[in-house]
């Protein structure tokens, strides 16, 4: 359907229950689901001919590390026949293993790869789940919020060994972040330092 | 008697001239078919998402030059129109005109860089020369404009970094006009060229059904015969002002979305032409003194316009918390940047959709069955760069 609003009816009708949330905003619909509906959205999504989303844009999640469930996988449509975006979300915790959509989109499999690989999220049904962006050997998921900006290891040629050899980061000088939102009232790390002095006295 | 026959398995890459960067390809062979390739990348990943999530909307402008870095304009734009649409804030016309005219100029950058250098894949090494000295005059372009050849650091949220400097119109209308010729010799040695035919014609053929379930976009889904492209569909900035054409192959093979880059090449002039004559002297960025750093001038006079300089380059502007996913037809296809703001000056997340990422996934279906000397004709066709792949 090509108008936004009648479209989110139609998919709210058929779909009902299945979906939590629908809004629409910047000229998209949002929706928002329970992870084992995804096939069943994303079979109706793709097939029925007042919404044909026959495009899968991106996989990606979003990593809140404060609440319980941790990840949000969003996945991005594109229906060319009625020029409408859509973005497909759901919240899943740490260790839950969600299903793959290579079945339904092949071009899911490189996307899924790399959510594996930089969030650690597993995925049901994958054909080929291997780590794709990373180094080969590397370990642990570089885009969680709780992955250091700087890494654990560092890589170099060792003349003693004469091979490329991974050590634990060695920084000359810590990684620093500033913050800078208040400088009124002064940044945060001062306000710790002063704190635990004040402590102390 | 009977002789067991192994399958030969040989590394692609990373160091081999057609792998077009880092490329690391393993391919199985029976004699001369390739039977599976499967492609290894990540050598040239930097973690651009995660080094975005830790710097400010203004600061992370420059990470998106060096994805895909033969046409660093095009990423910065999707980047900019996704700040803009959260923020709410217009960008004055001169602005927009300035934007489309240097992101046709990266679509000729990446198209001369993808035909010629496919060419010299297969075999003619004149192309690239001749491609290649274009290439230098569009690059003093983008030097004269932003400071800098390739990592231009241009666009800002709100309109581009500064005016045009005097004389740089002329020079590129000059451009426009010389150009159409350098077209026209290319096409002479390739277009109709046995050789080349021979080796683009009929391989890596993808029709309409697949190019949608692989998520193709940009030449390679219109190569297949799919109208299909952002600046008409969903035009952005002034696109929607200006007329052009969009060539659409018939086949899906290599050698139509050849055909395909070189008609694009041809409208993107015609899209500099009516930037140039529309194009109105005026500001070049919003003024919202919020988001938009004050002039040196008014630094040393203003306090007022001391402050935001000083705040905007430290803490940053803040961008409201909200959620939204832009795309551009950049020369590879739909580029498109997937960002969550919480409120603060960083962004939360910034996902970078690549088109290269999903056209280089096709590559073991794309190959299936095709000779081993295939393989660099299919790969250039592809348009990959390992900037944008990796990221």
């Amino acid at each position: 359907m090509n108008n936004l609003i009648d479209l989110e009816k139609k998919i709210n009708s058929e779909l009902g229950t299945k979906i939590n949330t629908s809004k629409i905003k910047h000229n998209q619909i949002y929706l928002e689901i329970d992870s084992e509906d995804l096939i069943d959205v994303v079979l109706f999504i793709k097939t029925n001919k007042d919404t044909k989303f026959r495009q899968l844009i991106d996989i990606t999640v979003v990593d809140y590390p404060e609440r319980t469930k941790r990840f949000k996988i969003v996945y991005l449509f594109l229906s060319h026949e009625f020029n409408q975006r859509m973005i497909l979300s759901y919240n899943i915790s740490e260790n839950e293993v969600i299903t793959s959509l290579t079945p339904i989109f092949p071009s899911a499999n490189w996307m899924e790869r790399e959510v594996f690989d930089m969030y650690g999220v597993n995925f049901k049904d994958h054909p080929d789940l291997r780590r794709i962006l990373t180094d080969y050997g590397f370990e642990g998921h570089p885009l969680r919020k709780d992955f250091p900006l700087t890494g654990h290891t560092e890589v170099r040629y060792s003349e003693d060994q004469k091979k490329v050899i991974n050590e634990p980061v060695k920084l000359e000088q810590n990684y620093r972040n500033f913050d800078y939102e208040s400088p009124w009232e002064g940044t945060k790390y001062i306000k710790e330092l002063t704190g635990s002095n004040d402590k102390k006295n | 008697m009977t002789k067991k026959i192994k399958n030969l398995n040989l590394n692609f890459g990373p160091q081999h001239p057609a792998a077009h960067g880092v490329l690391r390809l393993i391919l199985e062979l029976d004699g001369e078919v390739v039977e599976k390739a499967d492609p290894h990348i990540g050598l040239l990943h930097r973690g651009t998402e995660k080094l975005i999530e830790n710097k400010t909307y203004m600061q992370a402008v420059p990470y998106f030059d060096r994805l895909d870095y033969v046409a660093p304009m095009n990423q910065e734009h999707a980047f900019a129109l996704a700040v803009e649409k959260i923020l709410d804030i217009d960008v004055p016309i001169r602005a927009q005109f300035i934007r489309v005219m240097f992101c046709e100029i990266g679509r000729i950058l990446s198209h001369i860089l993808n035909v010629t250098t496919q060419a010299l894949d297969v075999g003619a090494l004149t192309p690239s020369l001749w491609g290649f000295e274009e290439r230098e005059t569009l690059m003093t372009f983008y030097e004269r404009a932003s400071g800098s050849r390739l990592h231009a650091n241009y666009f800002r949220a709100g309109g581009v970094h500064q005016d045009l400097p005097a004389g740089l119109e002329t020079d590129i209308a000059k451009f426009c006009e010389n150009f159409p010729k350098i077209i026209n010799d290319l096409e002479n040695l390739l277009t109709d060229n046995r050789i080349f035919k021979q080796r683009n014609v009929d391989i890596g053929v993808v029709t309409k059904e697949e190019a949608l379930d692989f998520s193709f976009s940009g030449v390679m889904i219109r190569g297949s015969g799919v109208p299909w492209d952002l600046r008409k569909s969903q035009p952005y900035d002034c696109y929607d002002q200006l007329e052009f054409k969009i060539p659409v192959g018939k086949n899906g093979d290599c050698y139509d979305r050849y055909l395909c880059r070189i008609e694009e090449m041809k409208e993107s002039v015609k899209i500099i032409k009516q930037c140039l004559s529309k194009m109105e002297k005026g500001p070049i960025k919003t003024f919202d003194g919020k988001i938009t750093p004050p002039s040196k001038k008014d630094i040393k006079q203003s306090m007022e316009a001391l402050i935001h300089h000083f705040k905007l380059f430290t803490e940053g502007y803040r961008v409201p918390e909200d959620e939204i996913y832009t795309a551009v037809e950049a020369p590879k296809g739909e580029f498109g940047v997937y960002l969550i703001s919480d409120g603060s000056s960083k962004p939360y997340k910034c996902k970078i959709r690549a088109p290269g990422f999903s056209h280089l996934q096709s590559m073991d279906y794309l190959i299936k069955g095709h000779m081993l000397a295939d393989v660099p004709a299919v790969l250039g066709s592809l348009d990959i760069v390992f900037g944008e792949v990796d990221r």
